[in-house]
């Protein structure tokens, strides 16, 4: 049975905003964010009742974030050049700045496979799906974007070792 | 529900952990506001709803554009109720209080007893047949005053139809605003009512009291 679209809010809010984060900087997934559930509202009536809502969500937010670095792309102003910089948003900057700097480094398309490998739990064959590629491929993205990210911020190795 | 799939990724779990940054409760209700009002203008809302205090304990306020449509107890599950909104109507549904702002003052209204008659516009859409006839009808018993099953079977032209004015009280989607509380049996004995016994007593000692 489908949920009221609220659950679907509470349950998955958490995640899709993290997943934005990885993909665009803390800065602008809370427009992601938006912009993902608002077309999710749209859509959801057609959602077949079988479909897996989160690999659903992580699509939508793909796509919307791909708007998001289009305008920033088109945008005159510098993003994101200073990481001491405030955000000027009032919005708080989650994590550390070393971190979003790391991530924000990896190429675009390792950046997305690690966020929707490693922060939403997807499977490869979902992720590949989204990326439109071969499932390898997504395999293979998520790995060198781990391996990346690990080399470009010390602080994860540290915090592994110690596990 | 979202679980990692896979054990190659055990190795990993340093990095999701680390990726997996905190959300605190304000980032989200933040967020939540912010869809509320997007999606409101956007015509995406095909129910909001909202909960609110009350002295027959938490009320469920949920609205359709056409207006209010369902005012639910806690002993009818909000959840549940929620749920069969989402059948009945559409699952669109959004945790929206702006909607219900003026329908949660005049019911703050009426328990202060600063308000005998609702004037909110409502929707029926959740009855049908002779159930919404029984329940478009019972707002002219007025406040502090009660009328037997028999009674609103006559009023409704159909003095034979007693059982089934009592299945439409029950089955009100609208309680206390559309006020089945008003409806006793001919003896006088308080018969059912959908918020249980307690709260019909509440409404009906509240109303005499005035």
């Amino acid at each position: 049975m489908k949920q009221p679209f609220e659950n679907v809010v509470a349950q998955h809010g958490a995640t899709v905003l993290r997943v934005c984060r990885v993909v665009l900087g803390p800065h602008d997934a809370d427009d992601a964010w938006s912009e993902t559930f608002l077309s999710a509202m749209r859509a959801y009536p057609d959602l077949p009742e079988t479909a897996n809502v989160e690999a659903w969500l992580v699509t939508i937010a793909h796509r919307k974030a791909i708007d998001v670095l289009r305008v920033a792309k088109r945008s005159p102003l510098p993003v994101d050049e200073v990481s001491e910089a405030p955000t000027g948003r009032g919005v708080p900057d989650p994590g550390d700045s070393d971190l979003w700097a790391a991530v924000k480094g990896l190429p675009r398309k390792q950046r997305q496979a690690v966020a929707y490998r490693y922060v939403a739990g997807l499977a490869y064959a979902e992720i590949a799906e989204i990326l439109g590629g071969t499932v390898e491929a997504a395999r293979r993205a998520a790995a060198d974007g781990l391996k990346n990210l690990r080399k470009r911020y010390p602080g994860a190795i540290a915090k592994g070792a110690s596990s | 529900m979202n679980g990692i799939r896979h054990d190659d990724i055990r190795h990993d779990d340093d990095m999701t952990a680390l990726l997996s940054t905190p959300v605190d409760a304000g980032t989200l209700s933040r967020l939540h506001r912010r869809l509320e009002q997007a999606a409101e203008r956007a015509n995406l809302v095909d129910v909001a709803y909202t909960t609110i205090d009350s002295p027959v304990g938490t009320l469920l306020l949920a609205a359709t554009p056409e207006g209010l449509v369902r005012v639910a107890y806690a002993n009818e599950d909000h959840d549940r109720v929620l749920e069969a909104l989402g059948r009945q109507l559409s699952p669109r549904i959004l945790r929206a209080p702006k909607r219900l702002d003026e329908v949660a003052r005049e019911i703050d209204e009426y328990f202060a007893k600063h308000r005998q008659v609702f004037d909110l516009t409502l929707d029926l859409s959740l009855s049908r047949g002779f159930r919404r006839l029984v329940q478009t009808h019972l707002p002219e018993i007025g406040y502090g005053q009660t009328r037997s099953y028999r009674d609103i079977a006559e009023l409704v032209g159909n003095p034979k139809a007693v059982r089934a004015v009592g299945t439409a009280c029950a089955t009100n989607p609208l309680p206390i605003v559309v006020p089945c509380h008003r409806v006793l049996r001919t003896d006088g004995t308080l018969g059912g009512y959908i918020g249980g016994l307690e709260a019909k007593t509440t409404l009906l000692n509240l109303e005499a009291a005035a």
